[in-house]
């Protein structure tokens, strides 16, 4: 009987570990399969190697930007709309401004749409998930440097690129 | 205990422990512990059907009558916490304490202390849910499955919610540690795993539903009260977590957790339907193999409620098939009820009644969830009136009927008496026409468009939402009613002397010790005789 006990005391606390372990599971699927537009981050430019490059097939990206209630910045996109070549690395820059009258932090999460698409959205710089200090007032332009992957998939022609900055609680 | 009782069962000379404070407070007896979980589980639903009354008047008339939006929201979730952790789980715990060991031949469970921690834990965390009700903010107003960010924007009563949730969690691990422990030990010789009543199987298996899951339950709601007060960022998009994670995590609890409402419904019906139909249980084994069955399949198919989340359609597809492929154990189970009926010589006391509204209500149910594992139509369906009415035939229709018909079933081995079989009738017929009143008009409001947890609605929604709050003010006094036939049985009053057997030619060792049942049962170790079981398998 204490067997019995012990074995299924033991289940629940795993199971309570198992809440937690849910988590980076989760992320790691998601990463896998680009489900809910999570992109894998950043990536070295040498995946340029392993491109094939199709002169003839262009892309549209749109970059949105938007910036949570509680950030008192103002945070957009030097351009709205680019059209690339998947296989060739493009560079384009957002532009953020501190609004307000003290130094605040800022992070910003990012994701792809459509979804499946975040698996051929390489970026080789970014400034995803760093903390961004801006003082009163100040402003900043951070680039964003990207490959497509060549082997996107024939129906996709459209990608949003999408960020939001968070005001950082400490 | 008085003189009387001890003249008219001189056998029963069992020993109880006198006073509040010894005979309750610390029993370590399993029918007492039984009794209190009932209790409790009794009081919950008043309260919890206090909270839904409220809900139905506000919702007789459009408009905003009687209660503010934000407070209508707190009733709707608290009605739901209440009802699924204060009345349905510890009405099956108090069904499962007083049950499972007379009907394995066990002289208690295997672990009694514990056993009064389980119970004396529950008042305290629904004390602390409640009290919840008085707090700046009021109670927890973010529906039952406190998604983020939502139940994070609430106020402080996060706290108190989640620490409730703990301290039932903890209640219930322990009760499925002892109902486990207690199957696999303490069977009398002779009571092979497949002799087992259907009840103790379900239940077995729902213990292990509720390790697998109360503690990821717990781990979610941690995470929640982590991210509010602890600046973690689990479900904080600003800190790169993710509020869908939520939803995958509670629903990897949730959809257990509705199997571990019905499956020991199931198994008290199991019981009632052969005894009244006067034929052993159709298919013993294969009811046994059904619900292990739905209990693997609860654990694979808990995005069907987020279908609208956003989802690949591999996931939507994959969540659809596996879902419907939930129908087939239940229909099994559905099959063998309506067979061991087939031909029986049956007669319709009040338990069979119960029963026999069960099959055909909560197969309207399984049917209504049929259609919402149905990925692309469920888009219309979600979030409406129409998941409430299908959540509410199975759980009504299903869960608290099965407690209801158990409790006419066993009461009369419990107390010793018979309760009022005509009193008990009107009961039904009462409940069995005021349910239908009360949720069927729901299916065509959800189809028509009306949202769920919301308090004012428009006025094209007018009628049919009247006739469910006419129903619902009838069914709630049926309850009411219910009570007083109980109370009107324990006293006695109305009331025949039941005999041992109660029913006739039934079959379970709960039928061949005395009514009311001794103090202490089974203490000798005898081993059961297979005449008296209800299905000797011939496996």
């Amino acid at each position: 009987m204490n067997k019995t006990v012990l074995k299924t005391a033991l289940a629940a606390v795993l199971m309570f570990g198992f809440a937690f372990a849910l988590i980076p599971l989760y992320n790691t699927f998601c990463e896998i399969t680009g489900l809910n537009g999570k992109t894998s981050g950043q990536v070295a430019e040498d995946i340029l190697i392993t491109q094939t490059v199709d002169e003839n097939r262009v892309i549209t990206i749109q970059f949105d930007a938007s910036v949570n209630s509680k950030l008192n910045w103002e945070f957009r996109p030097t351009e709205f709309e680019m059209q690339v070549i998947p296989g060739k690395l493009y560079k384009t820059e957002f532009y953020a401004k501190n609004l307000s009258n003290s130094e605040i932090t800022g992070r910003a999460t990012y994701s792809v749409t459509p979804r499946v698409a975040s698996l051929y959205f390489n970026k080789t710089e970014c400034f995803c998930f760093t903390e961004q200090t801006l003082k009163a007032h100040e402003e900043v332009i951070m680039p964003v440097t990207f490959i497509i992957d060549s082997k996107l998939t024939e129906d996709i022609n459209l990608m949003t690129l999408s960020y939001t900055f968070y005001k950082l609680e400490s | 205990m008085s003189h009387a009782a001890v003249a008219t069962h001189d056998h029963d000379h069992d020993h109880k422990p006198k006073g509040f404070v010894k005979r309750w407070l610390m029993t370590t007896n399993h029918k007492d512990i039984g009794t209190l979980y009932l209790i409790f589980a009794l009081t919950m639903f008043i309260f919890g059907g206090a909270l839904a009354m409220i809900i139905r008047l506000e919702l007789f008339q459009p408009g905003l009558q009687f209660v503010q939006p934000d407070f209508f929201n707190q009733l709707t979730t608290m009605h739901a916490l209440i009802m699924v952790f204060g009345a349905v789980m510890p009405a099956f715990v108090g069904f499962a304490n007083w049950m499972i060991p007379i009907m394995i031949g066990a002289p208690d469970m295997a672990l009694p202390r514990m056993n009064n921690w389980s119970f004396w834990i529950l008042p305290f965390a629904f004390t602390m849910l409640a009290s919840t009700f008085f707090m700046d903010g009021g109670a927890p107003a973010a529906g039952w499955t406190l998604y983020p960010p939502l139940v994070l924007q609430g106020g402080q009563n996060l706290a108190y919610a989640v620490f409730a949730i703990h301290m039932l969690g903890i209640s219930s691990i322990m009760g499925a540690i002892n109902v486990i422990a207690t199957i696999m030990n303490m069977r009398a010789p002779n009571m092979g795993y497949l002799k087992m009543p259907l009840f103790v199987w379900t239940w077995l298996i729902t213990a292990f539903l509720l390790i697998a899951v109360m503690p990821v339950f717990a781990g979610a709601v941690t995470m929640l009260l982590t991210d509010h007060y602890f600046g973690t960022s689990f479900f904080n998009a600003a800190g790169g977590g993710d509020p869908v994670l939520f939803q995958h995590i509670f629903w990897f609890f949730g959809h257990p957790e509705v199997y571990i409402m019905i499956l020991p419904s199931f198994g008290i019906f199991s019981e009632i339907i052969p005894t009244f139909a006067r034929k052993p249980l159709f298919g013993y084994v294969s009811m046994v193999y059904a619900s292990a069955a739905i209990a693997f399949l609860s654990f694979i198919v808990w995005a069907h409620h987020m279908f609208s989340v956003g989802m690949p359609f591999g996931g939507e597809l994959y969540f659809m098939y596996a879902t419907m492929l939930i129908s087939i154990p239940t229909g099994v189970k559905v099959f063998n009820w309506v067979s061991t009926m087939w031909k029986g010589a049956m007669t319709f006391e009040t338990p069979m009644l119960w029963a026999i509204a069960f099959v055909i209500l909560f197969t309207i149910g399984g049917f209504s969830g049929l259609m919402m594992a149905i990925a692309p139509v469920d888009f219309q369906y979600h979030d409406t009136y129409f998941i409430v009415a299908h959540f509410h035939y199975v759980l009504v229709s299903g869960s608290v009927f099965a407690i209801i018909a158990g409790v006419y079933y066993w009461i009369p081995k419990w107390t010793g008496n018979m309760y009022s079989e005509r009193l008990g009738k009107i009961h039904f017929w009462w409940s069995a026409i005021s349910i239908n009143v009360l949720f069927f008009p729901q299916h065509f409001l959800g189809l028509a468009g009306m949202p769920r947890r919301i308090p004012d609605y428009s006025t094209q929604f007018a009628e049919f939402n009247m006739w469910s709050s006419i129903g619902g003010f009838a069914f709630g006094l049926a309850q009411i009613f219910f009570i007083i036939i109980v109370i009107r049985t324990i006293k006695g009053k109305g009331t025949t002397k039941a005999t041992d057997r109660v029913w006739e030619g039934a079959k379970g060792l709960e039928w061949f010790i005395p009514s009311p049942a001794p103090h202490h049962t089974f203490q000798d170790g005898e081993a059961v005789k297979d005449e008296q079981l209800a299905h000797v398998s011939t496996h």
